[in-house]
């Protein structure tokens, strides 16, 4: 079985690295998203900090503080929206000038204590009110989702049209009169659309986290893993929908069918807290949002294996559950 | 050997000893589609050793029946079996395959291509021994899609040969190749038989029959039409000579003359013991003669005779 499965996985790996076209293209996209981040989030310097003014309209003319420079000033109408933002670090300082005047500060945020000693020299009798958080930038928040969208769309697209291929052409119906097993092959095509993807999310995580500066704040061996389940997860679903169809337009409208979805539900742009409960419930049906979610608690939060168990058992269940339907479901040759 | 271009013969006889064990037994089988029953009842058996060959038009039944045989297809009823068993994990290990249409995977070159259908069986020939096989030695480092149509022939050969079959499909090998690529595609395949396998044969080509075949049975609209041995159905069906002459040089008064016609779609038939007396008939109704082939009767004519049909791709 192991010698069957290992002839396939070479001769499939043979046959992606030699398909120059897509080799490259396959290499290309992962520098262009390297490129793409560092003109987004490098470029000219930004306001220093930025601060969250409660009131639904912001007059500098009303207080000094609000002419400094270097600071962006956000009208924040909503308290309790604003403290959200305040301790996910998406505001430094969030002011009520209303008196008497009060302010909410992130003492754990470098930024924060500078534009507290700013307000503090305009305001004296200012009162501070504390908040706890942990500094997040909004591209340590993204790039597991930048991360994630790839591995996705590659998992899927990647997998399920080199099978429709195969079966179009007939190949798969020479195999079928060999002793290959259905598994085999399918296992020999996860292998190596794994191994592809492992080197590309790795060239990926070192160039965009070079050039945004980002480290992970918990175990890299963890988030290998992860990433490990989470490709298996939807590579075994690249294969489930392709395991029996032979029109490109029917396979290709499933596919996006499935990653339109994941890529609004998963959480790749923005969170989905705020969103209605049953948006949340059918985002956690999707795998993507076990991996996101389970890389943003290693990679943002620190999290330990133990945190991040449930994800994993969530992504390797479904990897188990659609690779075996899809070897239940296969189909050879055309019907 | 595989690269001899002497002179070629017809399939001899294979010995009643060889031929004791049939290796393949196939028995009613039935192919049923929505709109048509393409197999309708077929049994046969190929003793091991043998050349057997399926022939018949397009749409007889003989690639689906093959098929079936194969494994590929289920069958709606009957059963094939194979060394006195149901088709199983032995029958794949032990079978060789050539389909009628097969592409490979993109971007291996033959020895590559060799080596993958190598890797998938537990015992067979080395992938050397395959290339020398097939006279593929030279082509072993090119791209296995830029192939000529009767290479690419050779390289599904060979990968229908990496496990040393036992059991040889080979479903209309030549179709679509040039006729010296055809004739060296026959000498592979004699080549083969020589190692004592037993090939299972479709073709629509009755020169590649006679020449290949101890056995054949003809195919019509899924039911076989007659069997045996080529030359033995030629003398159970054809004690005459067959006289051909284009259907323009065939007058319709001489249509009344009491001979044995047989109509092609381009030509007339006449099928006769008596040479001297059709061709004294034909003269007296002023048929032209100048155009006139005379020949001993083929499996083509044992077609036209059996079906009323012409036997063409």
């Amino acid at each position: 079985m192991i010698r069957r499965l290992l002839s396939v996985l070479h001769a499939r790996n043979l046959e992606f690295v030699r398909d120059r076209a897509t080799l490259a293209f396959t290499l290309v996209l992962p520098v262009m998203l390297v490129i793409g981040m560092s003109f987004v989030f490098g470029g000219p310097p930004r306001p220093l900090f930025k601060v969250g003014v409660l009131a639904p309209q912001i007059d500098p003319a009303s207080q000094p503080f609000l002419r400094e420079k270097y600071v962006e000033f956000v009208a924040t109408p909503q308290l309790e929206a604003a403290l959200r933002r305040l301790s996910h670090q998406q505001l430094d300082l969030l002011v009520d000038l209303k008196p008497p005047v009060r302010y909410w500060v992130n003492t754990d945020s470098p930024k924060g204590y500078i534009a507290e000693k700013l307000l503090r020299a305009d305001v004296p009798e200012a009162q501070r009110q504390p908040v706890t958080g942990q500094a997040v930038r909004y591209v340590d928040w993204l790039f597991p989702g930048i991360l994630g969208m790839n591995l996705m769309f590659s998992c899927l697209f990647g997998v399920g049209y080199v099978v429709l291929r195969y079966r179009k052409s007939g190949f798969l119906k020479r195999l079928h009169a060999t002793p290959l097993k259905a598994f085999e092959f399918l296992g020999a095509q996860v292998l190596s659309r794994l191994l592809i993807i492992l080197t590309v999310t790795t060239i990926l995580y070192v160039g965009i986290g070079t050039i945004i500066g980002f480290h992970s704040a918990g175990s890299v061996p963890l988030l290998f893993l992860l990433t490990v389940a989470g490709s298996l997860s939807m590579i075994a679903l690249g294969l489930t929908i392709a395991a029996r169809f032979s029109s490109e337009e029917l396979v290709g409208g499933v596919l996006n069918f499935l990653t339109w979805p994941m890529m609004l539900l998963s959480g790749i742009w923005f969170s989905l807290e705020d969103s209605p409960r049953w948006v949340q419930w059918v985002a956690h049906v999707f795998p993507l949002t076990h991996l996101l979610d389970g890389a943003r608690a290693i990679m943002i939060d620190g999290a330990g294996f133990a945190q991040v168990v449930p994800n994993l058992v969530y992504l390797l269940a479904t990897a188990l559950f659609f690779l075996a339907f899809g070897a239940w479901s296969f189909r050879w040759r055309i019907d | 050997m595989l690269h001899a271009r002497g002179r070629r013969r017809h399939a001899k006889p294979v010995s009643i000893a060889r031929l004791s064990t049939a290796i393949l037994e196939v028995k009613d089988l039935v192919k049923r589609y929505p709109a048509t029953l393409a197999v309708d009842g077929v049994s046969f058996h190929v003793p091991e050793g043998m050349c057997f060959g399926l022939l018949g038009p397009n749409g007889a039944g003989k690639t689906t029946t093959i098929e079936i045989m194969e494994g590929i297809l289920p069958a709606s009823s009957g059963e094939v079996r194979y060394r006195g068993e149901p088709l199983g994990a032995r029958f794949r290990e032990e079978a060789g395959i050539l389909f009628q249409k097969t592409a490979l995977q993109d971007f291996l070159t033959v020895r590559q291509s060799i080596a993958l259908f190598r890797g998938l069986y537990a015992s067979g020939l080395s992938v050397d021994e395959v290339l020398r096989l097939c006279a593929l030695e030279k082509l072993a480092g090119r791209d296995s899609r830029k192939l000529s149509g009767g290479q690419q022939q050779r390289l599904l050969l060979a990968i229908a040969l990496v496990n040393d079959p036992r059991v040889l499909f080979l479903d209309e090998p030549t179709t679509g190749l040039d006729p010296q690529a055809r004739r060296n595609f026959w000498d592979l395949v004699q080549s083969i038989k020589s190692r004592n396998k037993t090939i299972i044969l479709t073709t629509h080509y009755m020169e590649e029959a006679e020449l290949l075949c101890d056995e054949v049975a003809i195919m019509d609209r899924g039911r076989i039409v007659t069997q045996g041995a080529p030359q033995q159905l030629l003398r159970q069906h054809f004690a005459e000579v067959l006289l051909e002459l284009p259907r323009q040089d065939f007058p319709s008064s001489a249509r009344e003359l009491p001979l044995n016609l047989l109509e092609a779609s381009d030509r007339i038939e006449i099928s006769t013991r008596d040479l001297e007396g059709t061709l004294r008939a034909l003269l007296g109704a002023h048929v032209p003669l100048h155009n006139l082939r005379i020949r001993p009767a083929n499996l083509e004519d044992l077609f036209l005779e059996l079906t009323g049909k012409e036997l063409r791709p």
